[in-house]
This record gives C-alpha cells, sequence and structure tokens, in this order.
C-alpha cells in the first residue's frame, strides 16, 4: 500500500474518564489503547470522534496541548454520535482522528497582548484549550480577562476548574454570570452582552468570543460600541462535516473551508465572506 | 405540431395577469437551444412576451410545483395544463396537498411532445435550431448545410406515443379542442416483461437498475412523491440511503418507489422523462396499475378529485390475496 | 505519431488490453455511452459523452473505506485497502480528461486521500479528440482543446485510420508494447485538428465568457437577485452533480451487514437538503442557497482555491440531463452581465 499520509482511517480511543459537567453536557478524556495522549494538537483545533455504527462527528479538543497525558472533549446531548457518547462508561472504546483545522494564533498574534475570553453555554469547550495554555504560557501573554454566562449555575461548563483554579490564578479574573437569579447563586445576573458592556473593558485587549448565535451578535454589536476593531476579536465557527480535511465539499463559507481554513476566524475575515454560517 | 399557438398562451396570460384574476404565472421558459426549457413563473407581460415559449419540447408537468408554489404566494397562480397533467393536478388534490383556490387552470391541448433524444438517434448532435412546421420538426444542425426534416410522430416521447387521455380531467378554463380519452397501447411493454421467465425478467431489471445513480430526479419530479420527508432521506428511518451499496439496494429504492406511489401513480411518465441514465422507470408503476385494473377493475389515478383507490378501498367484491399468490405460477 | 487502420482497433485493443485492464466507451441497449471493460466484440462507441463521467474510475460513487469489528466495549479496524492493477481508459474526451485535474486538486492535495491516489496512480488515460462534439459543448470556455486533449496519450479518429501519440512516459511504454501501431508523419492529424477547430468555433456556446467570474467575485455574485429566477423550479435532486465530472463532494455512511460495520463513501450533492444540516441548525434554508453553492463553487469558489482554475470543464452533460434543462451556461448568461450578451 503507497505510504501517504492517512486521513480517512482513524485510531482507536479508550474513554478513562466521564465527567458530569452539566445536565447535557460531558467531558470524555480520552487516551490511546497505549495509554497515551493518541496525538498532539494546538488550542482551537478539533478531532473527529465516532463510534462504529452509529456516526462520526467533529468536535473541539477541550483540553490543553500542554496537557500531554491524554485529550478531552466537552460535549453537549444533541444528535446520534452525541446522544450515544453520553451513555458510555469507561473502558468504552471509539475511534479518533485529526488534529483537524487552523489553531488560535496563540503565538503570534496573541503573544504579549492581553486576553479577553467571552463565553456562552458550551461556547467555553473550544476556548478551554486556549485558556489554560495561556495560563500555562503566562510569561507570553498581558492579563487574561475571562467572561462566562450559562443559563444557570448549573448549566455553566468546567465549574470545578473555574473555582478551583482559574479563580485562584492571579493572571487571571473570571466574570461569571447567569441569566436568571438562583438560590446559591451570589455572583453576577444577566446575559453575557449586558454584562460585558458593564464590565467596560479596555480596547487593548484581543477577544475570543464563542457561544450561541444570538449571543455572538449583540456581545459582537457591544464590543464595537465599546471601541474594539473587528480584527481584534476571533471566534469559531460550526457547520456540517464529514471528511475533516477540506475534500467532502459541505463545511465551506464561501471559499474557506471551516474544518481546514477553521474553525477559527477574525470578524473582519468574516466580513469578506458570504453571511452563510 | 401543436394546435394551439404561443401567441393564444401568452394572450391568456397576459389577460389574466392584468384583469387581476393571477398574480403570477407557471409556464416554459425558453433556454439556450429550442429544447431546453425550464418551468419558470413569469410576474409580468413583459417577462410572458419576452421568454414564455410553447412548443413540442414542453414536456414538464407542473402539477406538483403547485405544491410549494401556492404555499408561498398569497394570491393566485395561473398554471397551464396540458391533458395528462390534469391527472397529476386532480390527484394531488384528492391528497389534500395544494390549495385549489389559489389556482386557476387553463386546460390546453397536447398533441405530443417530442424527446430530444429521439431527434438526435435521426439528426445527430450539433443541433442549432428546430422549428415545427405541420406535421414536421426541422432541425437545423452545424454539421448539414440543409436543415434536416424529421416527423414529429417519429421522435415522440414514449409516454405520448402511448397517451392515455387528451381529454382534460380539470380546468378552470380550457383554451382548444377538448380531446378524448384513448385506448392505448401502453401495457404491452408491460405483458412483454411479464411473459419473460422469472429470470429474464430479473436480468431485464438487473439490467436497467444498476445504471441508477440515485441522483433522486424521478423521485422529486414525480407528482405521487410529496413526503415532506422520503423516508430515503430520513435517517432515523433506518432505511435512509444515500447510495446504493450493493445491487439489493439498487432495486431497494425504486421497488419501495413503486409500492409507495401504487394506486396513486397516474402515469404521466416524469419518472423515465427525466431520468439521466434512461431507466423505463415507468414500466414499474404500469405494472402496478395493470394488476390493479385486473385484480379490482379499471382505475385511472386522478380521473376525478376524490375518488378512492383500491387499495384503500374495502370491497367484499375484493379479490382474495390467494388468488394473487396463485398468480405466481403464470410468471406475472 | 503512430497510426492504425479502423478495423484494426479492435486487435490493438486486444493488445493493450494484455499490458493492462482497458475500459472503453461501449453503446449500451439504450444506445447511449457506458464505460465497459473491454472484451472480444466490444465496440467503441462512436458517442461524444458517455453517460456517467470518467471520474467514477478515481472517485467511484460508492466506495468502502474500512470495516470495524466490536466486541463489549472494544473496537477493532480493519483496513480494507488493497493493491491495485493499472488500467488503461480509452476514448475519454478532452473535457473529462481535464476534469481529473480538478479532482487532484481537491484529493491530492495535503493530507493526501490515498483511496483516491491509489486508483490515480494506476490509471492510464487515452484521450480522443472530439470530430463531431455536440450544441451543448462549451470546453472552450475553459480553454480545453478538444482537438488536442490531453492524458498519457492522445488518439485521433478519422474515417480511416486512428492516430496515436504519447504525451507521457507511461503512455509511451504503453504503446511500445502494441505491435500493429505504424509510425506516421502528423500531416493527417494536424488536418483533423484544423477541421475541429472549425467546427468549435461554430458551436452556439463557442463565445462564452468566463469574464465575469473567478477569484475575488464571491460578495458580487453572492447577493445578486438573479439567483432566485435561475433556482426557482429547481427540484432538488442530485442529477447535475451526479452526471458532472468534477463535482466532487462526498458523504461517509456506514452499513452494517451484521457481521460489522463497513464504513464507506458515497457521492453525495450539494443541492440535497440534508447536505449541510447539523443537529444545531441549517446555514443553508432554501434550495436558493444550495443552487447557488453549486454554482459559485465551480465559477468563484473554486478558482480562488485553485489559482483561477474554473471547477467546470464544460462537456454539457448538465445542460443534456438537469431535468428542468437549469444548468450552468444559463447561470453563466444570466449572471454574466454584458459579456454573456
Amino acid at each position: 500500500m503507497s505510504n501517504v499520509s492517512e486521513t480517512l482511517i482513524p485510531k482507536i480511543g479508550v474513554i478513562t474518564d466521564v465527567r458530569i459537567d452539566t445536565p447535557d453536557i460531558k467531558t470524555f478524556r480520552v487516551v490511546t489503547p497505549d495509554g497515551v495522549k493518541p496525538f498532539d494538537h494546538r488550542p482551537g483545533q478539533c478531532a473527529m470522534l465516532s463510534v462504529p455504527g452509529v456516526g462520526e462527528a467533529m468536535f473541539s479538543i477541550t483540553s490543553s496541548p500542554t496537557n500531554t497525558e491524554f485529550m478531552e472533549f466537552s460535549i453537549k446531548k444533541c444528535g446520534c454520535v452525541t446522544d450515544w457518547l453520553h451513555q458510555a462508561e469507561v473502558g468504552q472504546q471509539i475511534t479518533i482522528r485529526g488534529p483537524y483545522g487552523t489553531p488560535f494564533p496563540v503565538d503570534d498574534e496573541f503573544a504579549g497582548k492581553n486576553l479577553l475570553f467571552i463565553a456562552g453555554g458550551v461556547g467555553l469547550a473550544p476556548l478551554r484549550s486556549v485558556i489554560n495554555y495561556c495560563r500555562h504560557y503566562s510569561d507570553r501573554y498581558g492579563k487574561i480577562d475571562i467572561v462566562y454566562g450559562s443559563r444557570s449555575k448549573n448549566d455553566l461548563l468546567d465549574y470545578k476548574e473555574i473555582v478551583d483554579e482559574w479563580t485562584k490564578d492571579a493572571n487571571v479574573d473570571v466574570h461569571l454570570t447567569i441569566d436568571n437569579p438562583q438560590e446559591g447563586w451570589d455572583g453576577h445576573v444577566g446575559f453575557v452582552p449586558n454584562y460585558v458592556k458593564e464590565l467596560g473593558f479596555d480596547t487593548d485587549k484581543t477577544v475570543i468570543l464563542c457561544g450561541p448565535p444570538i449571543m455572538i451578535k449583540f456581545t459582537l454589536d457591544g464590543l464595537c460600541d465599546l471601541g474594539f476593531e473587528k480584527s481584534q476579536i476571533y471566534t469559531t465557527l460550526e457547520m456540517r462535516m464529514k471528511c475533516g480535511v477540506g475534500k467532502c465539499g459541505r463545511c465551506n463559507v464561501g471559499s474557506k473551508y471551516i474544518c481546514k481554513d477553521g474553525p477559527v476566524f477574525r470578524f473582519d475575515e468574516l466580513d469578506e465572506l458570504p453571511d452563510e454560517y | 405540431m401543436q394546435k394551439i399557438t404561443l401567441e393564444s398562451l401568452v394572450e391568456k396570460a397576459v389577460s389574466l395577469l392584468e384583469n387581476g384574476t393571477v398574480t403570477s404565472v407557471l409556464g416554459w421558459k425558453k433556454g439556450e437551444f429550442d429544447y431546453d426549457i425550464t418551468p419558470a413563473v413569469f410576474e409580468s407581460a413583459d417577462e410572458l412576451k419576452k421568454d414564455f415559449v410553447w412548443n413540442d419540447f414542453c414536456g414538464a408537468n407542473f402539477s406538483k410545483y403547485l405544491v410549494s408554489k401556492t404555499c408561498k404566494s398569497e394570491g393566485k397562480i395561473l398554471v397551464f395544463l396540458k391533458p395528462c397533467d390534469t391527472y397529476s393536478f386532480n390527484q394531488l388534490l384528492t391528497e389534500h396537498r395544494f390549495d385549489r383556490e389559489k389556482v386557476y387552470a387553463v386546460g390546453i391541448p397536447c398533441e405530443g411532445m417530442a424527446d430530444i433524444n429521439k431527434v438526435k438517434e435521426v439528426v445527430g448532435d450539433g443541433i442549432s435550431k428546430i422549428e415545427s412546421n405541420g406535421d414536421d420538426l426541422v432541425v437545423t444542425t452545424i454539421y448539414e448545410d440543409a436543415p434536416v426534416k424529421v416527423t414529429c410522430k417519429d421522435v415522440l416521447a414514449e409516454r405520448c406515443v402511448n397517451c392515455k387521455s387528451k381529454r382534460h380531467v380539470a380546468y378552470d378554463e380550457l383554451l382548444g379542442e377538448e380531446g378524448e380519452v384513448i385506448a392505448s397501447e401502453r401495457f404491452d411493454e408491460v405483458e412483454r416483461l411479464e411473459k419473460m421467465t422469472p429470470e429474464e425478467r430479473f436480468a431485464f431489471w438487473q439490467n436497467e437498475l444498476s445504471k441508477c445513480i440515485r441522483c433522486n430526479a424521478c423521485r422529486d419530479v414525480c407528482p405521487a412523491c410529496t413526503c415532506e420527508k422520503c423516508v430515503f432521506d430520513n435517517p432515523n428511518s433506518g432505511v435512509e440511503n444515500k447510495a446504493a451499496s450493493n445491487s439489493f439496494e439498487e432495486k431497494m429504492f425504486h421497488i419501495i418507489r413503486a409500492f409507495h406511489v401504487a394506486g396513486r401513480c397516474t402515469d404521466c411518465g416524469e419518472c423515465s422523462r427525466v431520468c439521466p441514465q434512461n431507466i423505463p422507470l415507468h414500466l414499474l408503476n404500469r405494472k402496478f396499475i395493470k394488476d390493479i385494473n385486473e385484480f379490482y377493475g379499471e382505475y385511472q389515478a386522478g380521473a376525478e378529485v376524490g375518488l378512492r383507490a383500491p387499495l384503500v378501498d374495502y370491497t367484499l367484491e375484493d379479490l382474495e390475496p390467494g388468488e394473487v399468490f396463485d398468480r405466481r405460477d403464470n410468471n406475472a | 505519431m503512430r497510426k492504425c487502420l479502423v478495423e484494426d482497433i479492435n486487435s490493438v485493443l486486444a493488445q493493450i488490453n494484455k499490458a493492462a485492464k482497458v475500459y472503453l466507451p461501449v453503446d449500451g441497449t439504450d444506445g447511449k455511452a457506458r464505460f465497459e471493460e473491454w472484451a472480444e466484440g466490444k465496440e467503441w462507441s462512436n458517442a461524444l459523452n458517455t453517460e456517467r463521467s470518467a471520474k467514477d474510475f478515481f472517485f467511484p460513487q460508492t466506495e468502502n473505506l474500512m470495516e470495524f469489528k466490536t466486541e463489549g466495549k472494544n473496537i477493532e479496524i480493519i483496513d480494507i485497502r488493497s493493491d491495485k492493477d493499472d488500467f488503461v481508459i480509452f476514448g475519454v474526451r478532452g473535457c473529462d480528461v481535464r476534469s481529473f485535474d480538478i479532482l487532484d486538486r481537491v484529493f491530492l492535495v495535503e493530507p493526501i486521500d490515498s483511496f483516491y491516489k491509489a486508483r490515480r496512480e494506476h490509471g492510464i488515460i487515452i484521450s480522443v479528440a472530439c470530430g463531431r462534439p455536440s450544441e451543448t459543448c462549451f470546453c472552450g470556455a475553459f480553454g480545453i482543446d478538444a482537438s488536442n486533449p490531453a492524458g498519457d496519450v492522445t488518439v485521433w479518429r478519422t474515417k480511416e485510420a486512428v492516430y496515436w501519440q504519447s504525451n507521457t512516459d507511461k503512455g509511451e511504454e504503453l504503446l511500445k508494447k502494441v505491435e500493429g501501431l505504424t509510425d506516421c508523419d502528423e500531416a493527417a492529424v494536424e488536418e483533423e485538428k484544423a477541421k475541429i477547430k472549425k467546427i468549435m468555433d461554430k458551436l452556439p456556446l463557442a463565445n462564452l465568457s468566463t469574464e465575469d467570474f473567478g477569484a475575488g467575485k464571491t460578495m458580487e455574485l453572492f447577493d445578486s437577485d438573479k439567483w432566485k429566477d435561475l433556482s426557482e423550479s429547481c427540484l432538488g435532486c442530485g442529477t447535475c452533480t451526479f452526471v458532472c465530472p468534477t463535482c466532487q463532494c462526498y458523504d461517509i455512511k456506514e452499513f452494517n451487514a451484521g457481521k460489522g460495520v463497513v464504513r464507506f463513501r458515497c457521492w453525495d450533492s450539494c443541492m440535497y437538503s440534508d447536505f449541510t444540516q447539523m443537529s444545531a441548525g441549517q446555514p443553508r434554508l432554501s434550495q436558493l442557497e444550495r443552487f447557488r453553492q453549486r454554482f459559485m463553487h465551480k465559477l468563484v469558489y473554486y478558482p480562488e482555491r485553485n489559482d483561477g482554475i474554473y471547477g467546470c470543464v464544460g462537456c454539457g452533460r448538465c445542460l443534456a440531463k438537469c431535468p428542468i434543462s437549469m444548468n450552468i451556461v444559463k447561470v453563466m448568461k444570466s449572471l454574466g452581465g454584458k459579456d454573456n450578451e
């Protein structure tokens, strides 16, 4: 057989830990059958996970590249593959291939900058790897602000990690919010876009924004009102994917393939693309 | 060869638009050549005068478009219906698939439509012009100095050779003369297949259906296929199927489709007209029609609005299943 | 340049078939040509286009990728790829030959698709010049010369003789193995080329312009109000995409045969409503968006990614096959402004 890099044939992965994050999000830890990390990746990249007989789907790798032992995926229950995964137990094998996509520019455009991460709901998943990467190499970046909101306290992803680690990091300011008041919650209440405006950040920051489309729209407007340029703000896009390598033809927005040229885009780049995502 | 003229259709459409009876017109739009005609919605007299066309290649059956067009539009839409199209029209109404109130149907006579493939079998490729002249088509090609005359009758589409009716079974208004139901020979080919041994018949369909590329054109054009989500497109159906993964699946799609439209298929022939691989799909449907006729008495889907097809209408005279089973010995 | 007499073509093909299995266009029971394996008695069709394009040879409609065996929580992946033998595709038209270059720029760029590559490496292409093009032909708009098509070997067929010219080492190696081809000068072929060029100029679509398309035209064309009329009666079937020699979109599906799971890929169509359907939403809600995607891909997105090369070869199959006779030529003429009036 010709000796070329193989793209469609996956490796075996083993689920070694399942963490229940929210009522509909679980975080899966995956290693190879030999117990090592399946492959190296960069912050923001994705992987194709599959369950033979059920299907294959693309997921953000939520663990940081600096984690050399395993990979993690925070997965919301919303379709065939995710339904099945949510029922999987520790020890279950799945298949995994990747890494796919162009990562966040952590080593060039982010270097030396103050970073502002804004996430809503499961939108924190693609940001977790880059947040932890930037925390790990904190000397390479300025101050890190994180604004994260969800429907309720129970719907906040990675809550334990946020409270136990991120909030204790001297270089990091975490601003949490939930949509409605809730017993046992003494933090901020309100939607993310409004909270961002209230916090009123300096415009010297590079922004990474991820969440549901409506939250992105209003947050983006708010940031622009605060004086941010679109060229300072990054996001990730999501489309249906099959191959993950820019060949099966379905995840394009204009001439860009989300699986290959994305999922990370700057908003000024998106202005150059048709509004079809 | 068509007896009704382009001018009279345009005139009718323009007057109905201008007097406010309709707000749009579903008609045929001219293409690059004289035979590549596209169904289109016209909304002004100017558009109609510029692009509306009526000639021997206006085969498309507009009935199914009414499902989506009447959904969207507020006003009435004018649709031109050839006799065979009116059966689909009625069948769709029987199944409550579109809003009759939003349609103004004009029946137009049809002398049969030509099949460009048959024209090309005679004159070859390189057609630059096709004109109608009496009973002939006058075809100019880039290869011959003089145009070639082809008799319309010789290049009729299969479904028109076996035309079952020149009578309209639905319209608000009729242009031209009404025709009659025709005693066609459309079941001859089915009989030929019935006379084959099971092995021969299997080989026949194997050869035909192996050509299928699963483009779904037959399904998407079929006026009897109006499910909002086809079982073959539904991942939750368990039989979702985008491409045949083996020779069993090649046949499965077409046979299930034929079963699904049995008793509802009017034999409009659109499936075979659009098949890019020239599979005679209408023969599957005709077999069902012939069987229904023989088992339950003559039945023509779409002949009247509200007819109950024998397959969904129990009567004490119905054939016993055992009698059907016994027929297997006759290879039918 | 080599030649053989028209009546000797079968013995020449028989010899080529000894070196590598030959596929050629043969007329079927419906009078239409399809590529078939050569065998004694099969006649080389005179047809211009085969009903299915030649892309099937490298990118078949369905192709098994791998198998899985599952037991309890464990999965085994079985690599089912096997070594391929050389094969010859004889009688490929210039448009279809160009389609291979277009597919190569998808499947052979990093990361390389090994399934496609394995087939491509073993395929030897013998093209044939088009002596009698159709009114639906417009390969010239994309710079394809139907009188002198590319390929490992090019063949010209005149009334009396078939002329053979090798263009690559692979092609020359093959022709060397064939006895019964005699050397000849190029006069007859030059005459044939000139004749074909004259015909090409007379074709109704000879002046189709690509001027208003290509890289950088995304925003201008995407927002055109013409898409509504163009897509108005589109059935949403996959005919245009499946008869197209350059459409390369695919789906990956699974088939549970009872003994294990087979993962295969199959052609998919951007015209289908489920093409971009996600659990979370649908970016192309109506047929207008799907229709637009297909033509934008061929005329703008593909050139933008591929040095200005268009994703269409002008074979005319979609013109002949679309159930509603809507096609890329009508799209180009409608969107192409003055240049295509």
